[in-house]
């Protein structure tokens, strides 16, 4: 083992390699099944970059999918109408390009995260839900008002740039930095968050720094992850970033057990891949989906994929 | 002026139905403190037991269109949505009781998703008349313009109002009601049973709700089974913005909005309409974090 | 707060071993998922040919997608109970957008790649056929929409066609009937910004309007799902038009003309073709009297081909069919002249042959489909009257 690299980076070497594998195999399969796949990987990325905010810091939010829409937005502009422009400083290269209007959509979802977070995340528990799930859809009516994005019409012709190689590279990435900062000395602030915010004030952490950091950072990676769903889907509309696709991210973390991270991954595989099996149940889908997420809540709240663990006090606030 | 006066009346009449809905997510909150998603779709089979029910009273020979006859299907609507919605808490959220409120809260998305697609599968999809069961008349007074479903609708909303404010403050029931509300654990050592009580809040919420979706049929006469998305969500706005838990901030909460979006809607911001109402939400949350009239909490360790 | 929400302790350290096992599993349960049973067709051991659909089945504009779908499922089952085409049914695959944006994508891929459609039905939302159309236009799948009228959506590329006529031309002939036949000069606008239909349909208007001496008293905006459109109404009111036009989808329109009619707006009301729909009548009430609006084709049209679909139709359905069920029914039956005048069930063939349609006769009546690939087809104003759809006169392009 090299000394520069310590296990769970090799890790993270190994699964961007198989991402590249993968997309070089990637020919074998047809373009369904490859759709599905990405679609797993960015659900991957949104639940767990919500879990960050939901799971380990414990903050409700329900604006996931309007970062997701900042995010997609910018990298569809970036590749599509400022294409001509930013072409030649690539050299042509789309493969350069693409990673940079990825990078940029996830910064400017930071901002707009920043943005929202700086005066909400001093409200709690349902009233955050609620402010977030409000900025969300302001967002929303922001794009379905532009004229340069389509208004309400939304973009359409989005190059399909997404592949196995960027979404599962991506996803490795995001996975790895929720992880790796979780099991940072600085991470372990976020739990204490989580834990009491009270207690951890008079510990004498600034419980509003450790919020906005996980707020942004889960905003960036919902942006890329908005960026990478644009190029896949090749159309976005402002519509399709509303209240219930937040609430459809927010599942995935709850069934997989708020702050796990394998138990959020399967989740988001789990549900991604469900809904497309019952496709063939036409009328039934969603009442079927609907029962087994009533069904998984009455039997297993705890979330689906957990394992029994040390059971810890649940926090207690008066 | 006459414009002006007109808003205030079209105002008036969506207020007075984000109210009735509103105070079914307030109530619930005020017992269980938690949102309850399926409310909305309570709200919507409210409107879809009115559409049915008034087609086979009709089809008893019990003429429609009667004053009585509006009336006697509002009751059957919101002792539908009562019976409901005791046995959604009895079903779906009771074993969860000592969960927690997350829990709850997935559960109850899961409920609404339910209410919704079943809708869609037993009512069809397609948007669906609703039939007029007031008699329907419009009266001029100068430029101004009043249909009477507006007038049925405030009426209806204010004696409600005045009955569930009754039933709150002035019986046993309202009263115990209030005790599970400010101390659940207080009130079940004085021998208060809450699991009655919870049970009958989300009876009464469920009827307004019913009551809701009668008026909301009637002042927009096409209902199809998604209908309580959007009214919900305004609703539960609503409640927050009069302070989640307050019964009369419930009820202020929904006027205002009414207003302000009728308001909106006339301007050339027309569109940004949501957008308007969920900016006031969050600025009353951020300087008043407890709503207009709630009660501000301080969180002790 | 009493009982906020309380959080499972995390586990940490898990990740490193975990995660690899989680995408594998994520894999297993995706091959294995998706491997699904391609549903025997026929009894006969003759391979159908398969076509996709794609269409609002469900949500709210299920009333447009279902009638759409009755249409396509009338020319399949009569294609296939006289033989199929050279002896090979038909089989279709139809897909529910649910009436929502951003779902088209994902379902054509799925009917091209998976479901290996020869040629897909669009839908006919214009905003959800342009999603599907660029997929389809990059696998080479023709698509024929029956009823987007959105202009971007043949311009995608050489394999999207359609059997309606376009919004520029609707747009148009509605401003002309208002300016030359009502005599009317001063229109307010309602436009429903959640729908690139309306948006699209009343730019056109404004500029055949403003073009022939006519002028826009206000303009409204509302967004799609609205009920309530008392504010606007008040406030188009005020500005003192001597028509509204209105172009939306069926559902708003019966809200918005009786609304109109509460707050005593006695001006005529228009809309577009996307009022075409038995709900409107049914929402709008006696509210709906004197409505205008352009249609594909009149049920009470009165040729023979139409009055045997329309009979055919019902008997089958046990409902008279809408202009989109007409479109529909075509939509199929070019596809099948299609393959029958390719010889071929390949799509490049599919698609060469439709782009040579001239002269076909449908239901709609006549269609020759022109270089944009649109069909050439003549308005027909209709006014509703005793909540029948009334016939006012026919525009030709």
């Amino acid at each position: 083992m090299p000394g520069w690299l310590n296990r769970s980076q090799l890790v993270l070497a190994a699964a961007l390699l198989a991402a590249g594998v993968a997309q070089f195999l990637s020919n074998r399969l047809d373009s369904y099944v490859l759709s599905v796949a990405m679609g797993v990987g960015i659900n991957i990325i949104l639940a767990s970059s919500l879990n960050l905010i939901n799971g380990f810091t414990g903050q409700f939010s329900l604006g996931h999918a309007g970062f997701m829409a900042v995010g997609a937005y910018t990298a569809a502009v970036l590749t599509g109408k400022l294409a001509p422009q930013l072409q030649p400083i690539f050299g042509g290269h789309v493969e350069l390009l693409f990673p940079f209007a990825l990078i940029v959509g996830g910064l400017v979802a930071a901002v707009a995260g920043g943005l929202v977070g700086a005066p909400s995340l001093r409200l709690k528990g349902d009233y955050l839900a609620i402010v977030t799930l409000g900025f969300g859809e302001i967002i929303k009516v922001i794009f379905q008002n532009v004229e340069y994005v389509g208004g309400a019409k939304g973009l359409n012709a989005i190059p399909d740039y997404s592949n196995l190689f960027w979404v599962f590279g991506t996803t490795a990435i995001t996975v790895y930095t929720v992880w790796a900062l979780m099991n940072s000395t600085y991470g372990r602030g976020f739990l204490a968050v989580a834990d009491d915010e009270i207690a951890a004030e008079a510990m004498g952490l600034n419980t509003t720094r450790y919020k906005m950091v996980a707020f942004v950072v889960g905003a960036f990676f919902a942006g890329i992850a908005g960026g990478l769903f644009a190029h896949l889907n090749n159309s976005i509309n402002p519509s399709g970033f509303d209240f219930n696709k937040s609430i459809e991210i927010v599942v995935m973390v709850i069934l997989g057990g708020m702050g796990r991270h394998t138990g959020v991954i399967l989740a988001a595989i789990l549900l991604t891949v469900l809904t497309e099996l019952l496709r063939q149940f036409g009328d039934y889908r969603m009442v079927i989906y609907s029962l087994l997420l009533i069904l998984l809540m009455l039997t297993r709240p705890q979330g689906l994929l957990i394992w029994p663990i040390r059971k810890s006090a649940s926090r207690r606030t008066t | 002026m006459t414009e002006l006066l007109q808003q205030v009346i079209n105002g008036l009449s969506l207020g007075a139905i984000y109210a009735l809905i509103a105070l079914g997510y307030t109530m619930v909150y005020g017992v269980l403190r938690f949102i309850n998603f399926a409310h909305s779709d309570v709200f919507m089979l409210g409107a879809f037991t009115a559409f049915y029910s008034s087609r086979a009273l009709g089809r008893w020979g019990f003429a429609g269109g009667g004053f009585l006859g509006g009336l006697l299907v509002l009751v059957i609507s919101m002792a539908a949505c009562a019976v409901i919605g005791v046995l959604i808490e009895r079903l779906a959220y009771r074993p969860l009781r000592k969960r927690s409120t997350l829990t709850v809260l997935i559960t109850a998305i899961g409920v609404s998703l339910f209410l919704q697609n079943g809708g869609q599968m037993v009512f069809g999809v397609n948007p669906k008349a609703f039939p007029n069961i007031f008699p329907s008349q419009t009266f001029k007074l100068g430029g101004l313009v009043i249909n009477s479903n507006q007038l049925v609708v405030l009426g209806v909303a204010l004696a409600l109002l005045s009955a569930l404010h009754w039933i709150v403050q002035r019986t046993r029931i309202g009263t115990a009601m209030r005790a599970v509300s400010f101390n659940a654990t207080a009130a079940s050592l004085v021998g208060i049973d809450t699991n009655r009580i919870i049970s009958f809040t989300f009876g009464l919420g469920s009827a307004l709700a019913g009551a809701g979706g009668v008026l909301y049929g009637m002042n927009y006469p096409s209902i199809e089974p998604l209908m309580g998305n959007s009214p919900g969500l305004k609703a539960f706005i609503a409640a927050v913005l009069g302070g989640i838990g307050s019964l009369p901030g419930a009820a202020l909460g929904g006027m205002v909005l009414g207003f302000v979006e009728t308001g909106v809607s006339g301007t050339r911001w027309s569109t940004y309409r949501d957008a308007v109402a969920f900016a006031i939400l969050i600025g009353i949350l951020l300087f008043r974090p407890a709503g207009l009239l709630g009660r501000n909490r301080i969180e002790k360790v | 707060m009493n009982r906020s929400p309380s959080v499972l302790r995390p586990t940490i350290g898990s990740f490193p071993t975990s995660w690899p096992t989680a995408l594998l599993l994520g894999w297993l349960l995706l091959a294995g998922g998706c491997r699904r049973d391609s549903s025997p067709a026929t009894s006969s051991t003759v391979e159908p040919i398969r076509i996709g659909e794609f269409s609002s089945l469900t949500g709210p504009l299920a009333g447009l997608g279902q009638y759409t779908h009755m249409g396509v499922v009338l020319a399949v089952e009569q294609i296939n109970a006289t033989g199929g085409i050279a002896g090979r049914p038909i089989e279709l695959l139809a897909e529910d957008t649910g009436s929502k944006a951003g779902t088209a994508a994902p379902l054509v891929r799925k009917l091209i790649s998976r479901d290996h459609v020869v040629a897909v039905i669009g839908e006919g939302a214009s905003g959800r056929c342009l999603e599907g159309a660029y997929v389809a236009q990059g696998a080479g799948v023709p698509v024929v929409s029956p009823a987007a009228t959105d202009p971007q959506v043949t311009a995608v590329g050489d394999c999207i066609f359609r059997v309606c006529f376009t919004d520029p031309f609707q747009g148009t002939v509605v401003a002309k009937f208002i300016r030359q036949n009502l005599g009317l000069r001063r229109v307010g606008l309602l436009v429903d910004t959640g729908s690139s239909y309306s948006v699209g349909l009343v730019d056109f208007f404004r500029k055949r309007l403003l073009a022939d001496g006519g002028e826009v008293t206000g303009e409204q905006r509302y967004t799609s799902g609205d009920k309530d459109f008392r504010g606007q109404l008040t406030a188009l009111k005020a500005s003192h038009p001597e028509a509204i036009f209105a172009p939306c989808y069926f559902g708003e329109a019966g809200l918005i003309l009786r609304q109109a009619r509460e707050l005593g707006i006695e001006v005529p009301l228009l809309g577009g073709d996307g009022w075409e729909a038995p709900e409107l009548v049914e929402i709008a009430g006696s509210a709906a009297e004197g409505a205008m609006f352009p249609v594909h084709y009149s049920v009470r049209s009165t040729s023979e081909s139409s009055h045997r679909f329309i009979d055919q139709f019902t008997a089958r359905f046990q409902k008279p069919p809408t202009g989109v069920s007409a479109l529909g029914y075509d939509a199929l039956q070019l596809i099948a002249d299609a393959i029958r005048r390719a010889g071929s069930t390949e799509s490049p063939a599919i698609r060469d042959a439709l782009k040579t349609t001239r002269g076909w006769t449908g239901v709609t009546g006549e269609i020759s489909l022109d270089e944009e690939r649109n069909a050439r087809k003549p308005a027909t104003i209709v006014r509703i009257e005793k909540g029948q759809l009334t016939f006012v006169c026919t525009v030709t392009p």
